[in-house]
């Protein structure tokens, strides 16, 4: 279960784009990260190259590397499919299967895995609902769609498909910039609980929310329009919030830009 | 300085929200009526056409021996026989047109989607819009030249087939493409997300998601075809009776019966026109019916 990721000197590029410069930090086991910064610093590109999601866009690649466990994930010898089977991900806008009941949706992951076991994927489904806070709310109606769902329910039926496939590190892409606060606040209270098990990173818009739920933070900023983003200072989320080693955090932070 | 009650009581500044304007209610009056009118004009031959051909078929159309017999030792001038013979001529070579257009299609509409970049997927598309565009009768003459000159294939209702395919394959992709683009891209990153292969997520995720699209823009496809009459006349000869073979012998459809009644003067043959026309189109409406109910059956639920 839960891995340790080092990013190392990591490069992006969308084409001749370069988006992200030189980035290098480290996240531990069984911790919060979360990334902050204004939009387009290439804070979600970073997340989305941590499970190899981004290279999905045509023309996407990366230079340096990735360490999950001390093993690079970009290696010429690693499938991305196992990837992201190992480094799961949930997505700004809550997107369930919509051709999938909410049981389906859940263990859609092991399913399309291969998993055939009735009687297991049942378990899997319950324990990861339950993980995600939502059985109380769905244990009645399984066999409805996904779609039926509330957005908030909808991004914990998310979670839950994430958690299912027990994935090594969960990445979030701004999981509650959907969301209503009270589902926000489901979410973030879930987040805390999932730590136990997974190594979790968060990217969000709202500096509260990294200060409550987040170990480390982690500011990307980038120089101006057409200049990559960059990671300006990774530290506890405490030091961040109250003592930043950098200037352009603070000013950040504080809401003197951004 | 005095100020009067009614000076007092009108606002100092005209007020935000006014009536509508003459100049505008006669222009809204105006296309109103525009669109109103050409709405009317254009159901104008439909209903006009739909009323005739029910009209003059319908007599051929109510007897039983229409949907169970074939021309078979009829005499031209005879009330007698029926259609049944084109039915199933139609049907076969629709089903065996398509049985091989609809999987090379969502097969080319996916890599088009999926897969395609670059030279390969914009020749593709280029193709495909050549293809929508050549007239059947272009098809038919390639099937002749393909399959009759070339490779010494007798006239069968396999040749039509293969000219209905040309037609058929460029709508098939069309349609599936538009459908497969609808998908949502975050969908597909889900299941990535979940460690599932491309090709499994588009088997599982892709496909189903847009399954009632792919089904309806096929089924329309196949009822496009159906009136197709080009390629019967070239690439098959008229038989009075039946025929399963599709390889092998004349086999008439709704369209070459048409044709071929169209030169017997008698009224039993102008009967046999009118029927085989509305036959034809209740063959069609029966597709589409087919196809809103499949389409409805396996849209997504979210109730």
């Amino acid at each position: 279960m839960a891995k340790r990721i080092d990013v190392k000197d990591l490069n992006i590029f969308y084409g001749k784009f370069h988006a992200v410069d030189r980035v290098t930090l480290a996240v531990p086991p069984r911790s919060v990260t979360a990334f902050i910064g204004p939009s387009g610093c290439g804070k979600s590109t970073v997340l989305r190259s941590l499970n190899r999601m981004h290279e999905v866009t045509p023309g996407a690649r990366v230079e340096g590397k990735v360490l999950l466990d001390g093993e690079d994930i970009y290696a010429t010898t690693v499938d991305p499919v196992e990837v992201r089977r190992t480094i799961g991900m949930v997505f700004q806008r809550p997107n369930p299967f919509p051709t999938m009941s909410i049981r389906d949706n859940v263990v859609a992951g092991l399913r399309l895995g291969g998993m055939r076991n009735r009687k297991q994927l049942d378990e899997v489904a319950e324990r990861s609902l339950r993980g995600a806070n939502l059985w109380a709310e769905v244990s009645d109606r399984l066999d409805k769609p996904g779609g039926s769902l509330s957005g908030g329910q909808q991004q914990r039926l998310c979670i839950a498909r994430a958690i299912a496939v027990q994935p090594d590190v969960l990445l979030m892409d701004e999981p509650c910039s959907a969301l209503d606060p009270i589902s926000t606040l489901a979410i973030e209270d879930l987040i805390g609980e999932l730590k136990k098990d997974f190594t979790i990173v968060i990217v969000t818009h709202n500096m509260q929310q990294a200060a409550r739920v987040s170990d480390q933070t982690a500011f990307f900023n980038l120089a101006g329009v057409g200049q990559p983003g960059r990671l300006v200072e990774i530290d506890d989320t405490e030091k961040i919030f109250s003592n930043p080693g950098q200037q352009a955090t603070e000013d950040y932070i504080s809401g003197r830009f951004g | 300085m005095t100020t009067t009650a009614s000076t007092l009581d009108r606002p100092a500044t005209p007020p935000a929200f006014q009536a509508v304007g003459g100049a505008r209610k006669f222009k809204n009056i105006l296309a109103t009526v525009l669109v109103t009118l050409a709405f009317l004009i254009a159901l104008v031959p439909l209903v006009w056409l739909l009323v005739t051909v029910i009209a003059r078929g319908f007599e051929a159309v109510i007897t039983a021996d229409w949907w169970t017999h074939s021309l078979k030792g009829v005499l031209p001038k005879e009330f007698a026989g029926g259609a049944y013979h084109a039915i199933i001529g139609t049907l076969l070579q629709t089903v065996v047109c398509a049985v091989i257009a609809v999987p090379v299609g969502i097969l080319a509409a996916i890599y088009l989607v999926e897969y395609g970049r670059g030279r390969l997927a914009r020749t593709t598309t280029f193709m495909v819009d050549i293809l929508s565009g050549v007239p059947s009768i272009v098809a038919a003459l390639f099937i002749y030249a393909l399959l009759l000159s070339t490779f010494q294939m007798g006239q069968s209702a396999f040749a039509v087939s293969m000219a209905l395919v040309l037609l058929m394959l460029p709508v098939v992709v069309r349609s599936t493409e538009e459908m497969l683009r609808l998908v949502p891209q975050e969908l597909r990153e889900a299941s990535y997300a979940l460690g599932v292969p491309k090709w499994k997520t588009i088997v599982r995720i892709v496909l189903p998601t847009a399954l009632s699209g792919v089904v309806t823009g096929v089924m329309l496809a196949m009822a496009r075809v159906m009136g197709e009459t080009a390629p019967v006349l070239v690439l098959v000869g008229y038989s009075k009776s039946i025929n399963f073979n599709i390889f092998d012998g004349n086999m008439t459809s709704l369209p070459l019966l048409i044709y071929s009644e169209l030169n017997n003067p008698n009224p039993a043959g102008q009967l046999r026109v009118w029927g085989a026309a509305l036959t034809l189109i209740i063959l069609i409406m029966l597709f589409n019916l087919v196809a809103a109910l499949v389409s409805r059956f396996s849209a997504i639920k979210t109730k």
